[in-house]
């Protein structure tokens, strides 16, 4: 077992280096730099702009540097917990993203959470109850959960809360508990902000997640073991719950990993039509303006997320089934 | 036959030759329908299963109803894509009548007047009963040229004598919304149809590499489709589109966006290819090949690929809709496409305030097409992928 998760995670270091390799160059890749944006934008306002100054940043901040340099540099800041510096907030990355960056992982965790609950009674009860018209109402709900826009179910929904609950509008808090300790009143505003976002990046995966259960669960019933235990009489409920069930959570717990980057996705941008205070908002910011530390900082921080989102739920799925800790790889 | 040429006792037999036909699957007869059904070839017989599958099917007649539409663009909407009627701005869906005093008397509207609500600074419109006009049908309207070749000014309908039909309202700048859907429909359905070549030539040609030749390239491969698969791509979509200069033509913006959702979403075809051809190059038929002297892409492209065409095919279609919504999320968040060019996404982008669901809840309405468009798409690729496997 320890073996297992020791070579999964050693397996995880090439994906990194992959990613942040491809990440460097995206980010590399437009022409010119920040201070080229930030000359023309001092220049377009009138301003004078003292070219020493900026030949200082520059040679600062290793612009001057050829680009493999500069990459190494990043990698190993990073490493030692240096993600850089933001030219337009100027201030260090990690000071703008480390509260953000905890509020989109409590986000996606409180995300998947919500999809599993959701999920588990449909499933099962779509399974059980094959063709009938609860299952291909539950389909079709899930369908159209599937096919709306996220941004604008995001919308649509913010208004009818706004309506109906008087929840104030956008933000994961009430304005009144930004910069205040946490408290039980934060506690509930951020729980009641929560709702919308949680409900909306949820639908899409839910629906995904419905008619994986259901296909799982009804291979399994088709299974002998459960003709036996009907045979022996046993209760309707306890025959699917006892074992086909069972085996279909290893499924559930498997799908985290692909469901996983579609909620960080699906967060940053609900994210954005909400201004919650999630890494979304900050991110299309500083991309837009080609404040790169900050947007590779933050793009590989989401990689490195989804990947040990994705150790997690191997490592829950060789603990739950021997058979992956046997042979080392899941069975699909 | 009768008795008088058998041989008497003792001597052998003549040698006889039955001059009666000779049917070799006499004994297995088969009805006409079974013999149609044998001897059908692959494509009829997942055209059969295909037209089973009534969803699948009725959702392929409405995404071709979709694209003979956007064929036809100019002629079927109503107003050009440009054009602004001042006096209209921000009016709300128009209703069409066919009855005026229990009588029948074709498809018309009333009159729209105009006030302005001075205390709210909102133009209200009101419904005057008294003045109607009629709906035309093939009619001169606004002068457009078809498919920028045909200079023309006829429409498939029309308002006669200078009246306004707003079938969906009218956005901030007093253009027709039913019209530019329609033309936006141009944008958003093709955008998924290209990037989906992208991905599909790019997913065969690495996945074919990787399964053909296994070992490094294969393990190289794979850990690219994993890094990218871990990625989450809406994020890597925002950066690549951020990347688009601000001085490219739409045209150019509309190229780079296609290749960019294609770029991320070779992967899932790759491993399909892939996994395929692992097992199907141990077939003796390969070999075979492999023995005339043929090269691996011949034996790839002529010999493997066709073997699960089909199949591809059909997963291809599943992966249409991710494109469009991909669209819509890039030009929504304002990195995809930009007016003057219009798409679905554009259109939405001018419904990103909650002020507007609150005051014009109709500009909202081009999510309808989408939404249609996207689980027709996915009931086809549903119905596509069973009938692709027409033997089990």
């Amino acid at each position: 077992m320890l073996r297992y998760i020791i070579f999964r995670f050693f397996a995880m270091v090439p994906t990194l280096l992959i990613a942040s390799v491809l990440i460097f160059s995206i980010i590399e890749l437009p022409p010119g730099d920040y201070f080229e944006t930030y000359v023309a934008e001092l220049q377009a306002s009138g301003e004078t702009v003292d070219p020493q100054k900026i030949e200082y940043l520059r040679k600062e901040y290793g612009f001057d540097k050829p680009v493999w340099q500069r990459y190494f540099s990043w990698v190993w800041g990073m490493t030692h917990g240096d993600f850089g510096y933001s030219f337009e907030y100027e201030r260090p990355v990690s000071e703008l993203i480390g509260s953000r960056l905890m509020l989109t992982m409590l986000l996606s965790f409180v995300t998947i959470i919500f999809t599993w609950v959701v999920a588990f009674p449909i499933g099962i009860y779509s399974a059980t109850h094959k063709y009938s018209f609860g299952d291909y109402s539950f389909t079709f709900l899930g369908l159209i959960g599937l096919a709306t826009p996220n941004f604008l179910l995001a919308l649509v929904m913010m208004y009818f809360a706004k309506v109906w609950f008087g929840t104030s509008i956008g933000g994961l808090m009430d304005p009144v508990y930004i910069d205040q300790p946490m408290s039980w009143g934060k506690f509930g505003s951020i729980a009641e902000h929560m709702i919308i976002p949680v409900v909306v990046i949820g639908t899409a995966g839910t629906a995904a997640m419905i008619r994986r259960i259901r296909a799982n669960l009804l291979d399994e019933l088709k299974k002998q073991y459960v003709i036996t235990a009907r045979a022996k009489g046993l209760p309707p409920t306890r025959t699917v719950l006892k074992y086909p069930f069972r085996m279909s959570l290893n499924f559930f717990i498997a799908d985290i990993g692909s469901i996983l980057p579609n909620i960080v996705s699906g967060a940053e941008v609900v994210a954005i039509v909400l201004s919650l205070e999630t890494t979304g908002p900050l991110l299309i910011r500083a991309l837009k303006s080609q404040d790169m530390y900050l947007a590779g900082s933050f793009l590989m921080f989401l990689a490195v997320l989804t990947v040990i989102g994705v150790l997690i739920s191997d490592i829950a799925l060789a603990i739950l089934d021997p058979r992956i800790r046997l042979q080392g790889k899941p069975e699909k | 036959m009768n008795d008088s040429s058998l041989p008497r006792p003792g001597k052998p037999l003549g040698h006889y030759v039955s001059t009666a036909e000779f049917d070799p699957y006499s004994i297995e007869q088969l009805t006409p329908e079974q013999e149609k059904y044998f001897f059908a070839s692959q494509r009829q017989l997942i055209w059969w299963k295909f037209k089973k599958h009534r969803v699948a099917y009725w959702s392929a007649l409405i995404l071709l109803f979709f694209y003979v539409v956007i064929a036809f663009a100019e002629f079927i909407a109503p107003y050009e894509l440009t054009r602004r009627h001042q006096d209209s701005i921000y009016a709300p869906p128009q209703g069409v009548h066919f009855f005026k005093d229990g009588e029948f008397v074709g498809p018309f509207v009333y009159q729209r007047v105009r006030t302005l609500d001075m205390d709210l600074l909102k133009r209200k419109y009101a419904a005057n009963e008294a003045k109607t006009y009629r709906v035309g049908f093939f009619c001169d309207g606004d002068e457009y040229k078809l498919w920028g070749l045909i200079p023309s000014s006829k429409h498939l309908f029309c308002i006669r004598d200078g009246g306004t039909l707003f079938l969906l309202g009218t956005d901030r700048l007093g253009r027709d919304l039913f019209s530019r859907i329609i033309y936006g429909a141009r944008i958003s359905l093709t955008i998924g149809l290209i990037g989906v070549a992208v991905s599909f030539i790019l997913g065969i040609s690495i996945g074919g590499l990787a399964g053909y030749y296994g070992g490094w390239v294969d393990n190289i491969v794979q850990r690219m489709i994993e890094v990218l698969q871990s990625i989450p791509s809406i994020p890597l979509w925002l950066a690549l589109a951020a990347i688009m200069p601000v001085t490219w033509s739409p045209l150019l913006v509309y190229f780079g966006i296609t290749i960019i959702l294609g770029l991320l979403d070779w992967t899932g075809m790759a491993r399909a290819v892939r996994s395929k051809l692992l097992s199907l190059r141990e077939e003796d038929y390969v070999m075979a090949a492999q023995l005339m002297g043929a090269r691996p892409s011949r034996i790839i492209a002529r010999h493997l690929i066709p073997g699960f065409m089909s199949h591809l095919i059909a997963s291809a279609t599943i992966t249409i809709p991710t494109m469009i919504l991909g669209e819509t999320a890039l030009s929504f968040l304002g990195l995809g496409l930009r007016p003057p060019v219009t798409s679905w996404g554009v259109l939405l982008n001018e419904a990103q305030n909650i002020s507007v669901v609150v005051l014009y809840p109709w500009l909202i309405l081009p999510v309808v097409p989408v939404i249609v468009v996207i689980l027709a798409f996915n009931f086809m690729g549903d119905g596509l992928r069973d009938a692709a496997d027409p033997y089990q």
